[in-house]
């Protein structure tokens, strides 16, 4: 039975149906992981027994009659997310000791509706990457080619997803880390608007910016996903206090009508010419379906990476600076006094990449340089978000290509930065404004993936579920599987 | 070269809500450590702040209280250092947008003067864990039990000129939070301390000079040595030829000095910036006014109707109304008796007099308001002689009962006119050539008389009567 090619529903009617258990699905899932995940390096930990655990209470209220639409559904965590009793290493050395004695917001939200955690997904150390090579568990493959990245920070997250190795996961994203990832591998992902999911034991990398989302296999999973996930959390004080509608419910909608605005920023120099050929035809199937296309202007576009490599490593810095070793984590050996303890703790515990970002941060913030630095990228998100603001006068979504390039090899960008950063080029100024986006799988270029960005205004998660999903219901992209893990 | 002293001073007070600022643990002193510490108090990974609404109203009262504006938008920020009590590596503080800004406070100053202290302003805070160098042989113990505890730090201009005036508006600021209740203003505790920053200048020059900071000094006392100290030391320095230093200072309460802790150049970069998991505060203009209509009656205004709705002197006013609970004892008991000068005298003199003395606070007095209004009743009406009183006080510090049961244990009762006519004649007949400058026009000898009178009556005699009946008898 090859249950990893189902969609969440289809899963859900089968548990219903007692077609399986949630115990025999997630052994099934727990075997494609002994399988295949030796090669893509996508889990951290698996938590079996845990998740065995989870299936056989799972089972019981199928039995009850009083499932929901996750209950007894096998899915895995991005190692941001505390769980309680099993270790959370945020894919850092300095986190490699760290059980969390409490679980994060998402993941009690996911344990009420029933849903069983297969393990912790890798990831870029602090979700700091855009190729999953900074983890401190070495590398994720990309399963379409274990050559190559599979994008970051989420890296396991959606590795996992596209091998069909969970039926769907968490991820966080922060300047594109769910999207860009999706996008490389083939899948969907979605980032909620800032706030509409609580950051509450999400392990914080920029808090003003870092939220957490679905990452699956088509929209209506994610829809389902998000409907776990999302709602104000009094723990969380930048958690919005709105209703949480049905992600799902709207996902019929036609598309007559519909204005699509085509920001000429995400179509000049740096794209690749076969990736912006496929976002192109993309938009063509659009047209097909009834809607309209409008070119539109983004003209802040190019701040954004700049701004972004300002804010995040400034509240990166800050908010790393509790990994001292005197409470929790990694501490050096035989320190001798207190500052020695301070660098070699820190020194020995995080990797390189987190190390430049939080010199970039402090120095950022440091007196003298925080009104040119840090009041100046703030102004300039303002800038940003009055962009899209402007934009979304003229147009209901904005499309674009989610990363400018396919999936590049492992190893290719690791010792350039800068062209590290520009991987998420496209997925940032989201984020500085706070907008959700999504990436929808959309072709293919030189056999790997390409995903389509469609970005939408504030809390329109479910419109923009609606977009893709009617994309899905006409195209089957979202459907194609890397040939090793059919 | 005559010299004056500039003193600013940072309070720092101690918000009595029963959690902490940011997370639902306990903020009760005390504990066994680090039992008070929540996930939110440890920093641990993943963690978020949630401001307690409850010290918002507390600083809004503050604010009131001091006549300042209160902000309509305040942000919080991160104040970044690390320190093994820190647990975040971080404080969350207020910088640019402070709740609370500009305000004043008026204190009494030597002769009675009164002088107005401007307040910068204050901003809401969490404190920091304790370090403890004890017991730990070479090694540092941490307890995070006080971290997160909510504080408000109360900034002044630099107005004060002497170490009094410092301790004067330090006792200000004492007794306004004691009476808002948002503090229990405890120094024994570290509710309630300050740092000082102090400098001189010659008297009459316009700048001021180089000024030295006293960290984390914690009782009256000691702000009025440390300042006194600090202030000698640099009019050394200078009068030596030498220049002051800017820096952070420690006072040294055994040793009675200050030494330095750290240089400006040393001084840290706190890389201030706003907190991105709280929402700025944001403070509506009904909300201050229901709070300014929950205001209790502050010192100055209670001051102002002891004075006239009691009679008191602005004196005596001033006394009782320097603490809170003094005050209400002082009305209870007023009241209850219905002699406001009366009981305004025993609870300044005896009762005042005998708490200090056992180093007790009025609110561990042995001796309720209900029971001295008793026995000021009783003296009011005389039924006992003041001399009387202070025995039946006495008692009622020993626990033996109320004035009442005293009295008719004791048998205490004044001596009845005939028994003191009777003394007076005594008297008057003992003493012919004192009965001659009486009444030569020497005045004065009458306290003689009432005083034969009081001695030969063992106290029972009540004065005013004895006073009566020498007059009549003398003439």
């Amino acid at each position: 039975m090859s249950l990893h090619t189902k969609n969440l529903a289809e899963l859900s009617d089968k548990l219903k149906n007692k077609n399986i258990s949630s115990v025999e699905l997630t052994q099934y899932f727990l075997d494609r992981i002994e399988k295949f995940d030796g090669d893509l390096n996508s889990f951290v930990t698996v938590a079996k027994d845990h998740a065995l655990t989870q299936a056989r209470k799972a089972d019981e209220v199928i039995a009850s009659g009083k499932a929901g639409p996750l209950t007894g559904i096998p899915i895995a965590q991005k190692d941001i997310f505390c769980t309680q009793g099993i270790k959370t290493s945020c894919g850092s050395k300095m986190l490699d000791n760290f059980i969390s004695p409490y679980d994060a917001t998402v993941v009690e939200k996911f344990n009420d509706a029933g849903a069983v955690m297969l393990g912790k997904l890798n990831m870029d150390e602090f979700a700091m990457g855009s190729s999953n090579e900074t983890s401190f568990y070495g590398p994720v493959s990309n399963p379409w080619n274990t050559k190559c990245v599979p994008g970051g920070s989420s890296g396991g997250s959606a590795a996992s997803v596209a091998a069909r190795l969970t039926p769907a996961s968490t991820g966080t994203d922060t300047g594109g880390s769910i999207r860009q990832p999706a996008s490389l591998c083939g899948i969907t992902g979605l980032k909620p608007t800032y706030g509409r999911v609580s950051r509450y034991g999400m392990i914080a990398f920029a808090s003003s910016l870092d939220q957490a989302g679905p990452i699956a296999q088509t929209a209506q999973d994610a829809g389902l996903m998000l409907n776990a996930m999302a709602g104000f959390d009094p723990k969380d004080s930048t958690s919005v206090d709105k209703e949480v509608p049905d992600y799902t419910a709207d996902l019929g909608e036609n598309l007559k009508g519909l204005k699509i605005g085509l920001p000429k920023e995400y179509f000049g120099e740096g794209l690749d010419s076969v990736v912006g050929d496929i976002i192109n035809s993309a938009v063509e199937q659009y047209k097909q379906l009834g809607a309209e296309v409008i070119d539109i202007e983004l003209p802040n576009s190019g701040l954004s990476v700049p701004a972004y490599y300002v804010v995040a490593p400034a509240e990166c810095s800050s908010n790393l600076s509790r990994f001292d070793g005197v409470r929790f984590g990694y501490r050096c050996e035989n320190p001798k006094d207190l500052e020695d303890l301070y660098k070699r703790s820190r020194g020995e515990g995080f990797g390189p990449e987190v190390k430049r970002r939080i010199m970039i941060g402090a120095y950022a913030l440091s007196a003298g340089y925080y009104d040119a630095y840090y009041l100046k990228a703030q102004k300039v998100r303002h800038l940003i978000s009055d962009d899209f603001k402007q934009a979304f006068k003229k147009v209901d979504v904005i499309m674009g290509p989610t990363s400018p390039n396919v999936a590049f090899n492992i190893g290719e960008r690791s010792d350039d930065p800068i062209a590290m950063y520009l991987s998420d080029i496209y997925t940032i100024a989201t984020n500085l404004a706070g907008l959700p986006g999504m990436s929808v799988p959309a072709g293919f270029a030189n056999d790997m993936p390409v995903g389509l960005q469609i970005i939408g205004n504030y809390f329109a998660e479910s419109r923009l579920l609606n977009v893709a999903h009617q994309y899905q219901l006409n195209t089957d992209w979202h459907k194609q599987m890397p040939e090793n893990y059919r | 070269m005559e010299w004056e002293t500039v003193i600013g001073l940072e309070i720092h007070t101690q918000l009595a809500t029963k959690s902490k600022i940011f997370s639902g643990a306990s903020t009760a002193y005390g504990a066994v450590p680090n039992t008070q510490a929540c996930a939110v108090d440890l920093g641990l990974p993943g963690v978020l702040p949630v401001l307690n609404k409850e010290v918002v109203t507390m600083a809004i009262k503050f604010g009131l209280a001091i006549g300042a504006e209160v902000a309509h938008r305040s942000v919080f920020a991160r104040k970044n250092y690390f320190y093994p009590d820190l647990p975040k590596g971080y404080q969350i503080s207020q910088m640019d947008l402070p709740i609370v800004g500009k305000g004043s406070v008026e204190i009494e100053i030597e002769d009675g003067k009164t002088k107005i202290v401007g307040v910068t302003r204050a901003h809401l805070e969490e404190d920091a864990g304790k370090s403890l160098h004890e017991d730990y042989h070479g090694m540092t113990g941490i307890d995070l039990n006080r971290a997160g505890t909510p504080l408000l730090e109360i900034v002044s201009e630099p107005d004060m000129r002497s170490a009094k005036e410092a301790v004067a508006y330090m006792k200000k600021i004492h007794s306004l939070v004691r009476y808002l209740e948002i503090s229990d203003g405890n120094m024994q505790e570290g509710s309630f301390r300050c740092d000082a920053n102090v400098s001189v200048r010659p008297k009459g020059q316009k700048e001021f000079g180089t000024r030295t900071e006293l960290k984390n000094i914690n009782s009256f006392k000691f702000v009025e040595k440390a300042i006194n100290i600090e202030v000698e030391r640099q009019i050394d320095i200078i009068e030596s030829g030498g220049k002051i230093v800017q820096e952070t200072r420690l006072y040294d309460a055994d040793k009675n000095e200050t030494r330095s802790m750290r240089s400006k150049e040393e001084a840290m970069d706190y890389r201030y910036f706003p907190d991105p998991d709280l929402l700025p505060v944001e403070i509506t203009e009904d909300d201050i006014r229901s709070i300014e209509k929950d205001l209790p009656e502050l010192p100055a205004v209670k001051q102002a109707r002891f004075e006239k709705d009691m009679g008191l002197s602005n004196y005596d006013a001033a006394i009782l109304t320097s603490d809170k609970d003094l005050a209400a004892f002082f009305e209870e008991a007023a009241n209850k008796s219905g002699q406001a000068k009366l009981a305004a005298n025993w609870v300044i003199g005896d009762l005042s007099g005998r708490l200090n003395k056992e180093d007790k606070s009025i609110t561990d007095s042995p001796i309720t308001a209900e029971m001295l209004a008793g026995m000021i009743k009783r003296l009011a009406e005389n039924a006992i002689t003041s001399k009387m009183a202070k025995e039946v006080f006495d008692a009622m510090w020993n626990g033996e009962g109320d004035a009442d049961q005293i009295i008719e244990k004791r048998g205490l009762k004044p001596a009845d006119s005939g028994e003191v006519e009777k003394i007076i004649d005594e008297i008057i007949a003992n003493n012919p050539d004192q009965v001659e400058q009486f009444k030569a026009g020497k005045g004065k000898v009458m306290g003689f008389f009432v005083g034969q009178v009081m001695k030969a009556s063992k106290g029972k005699a009540d004065p005013a009567q004895v006073n009566k009946i020498l007059s009549e008898k003398l003439k």
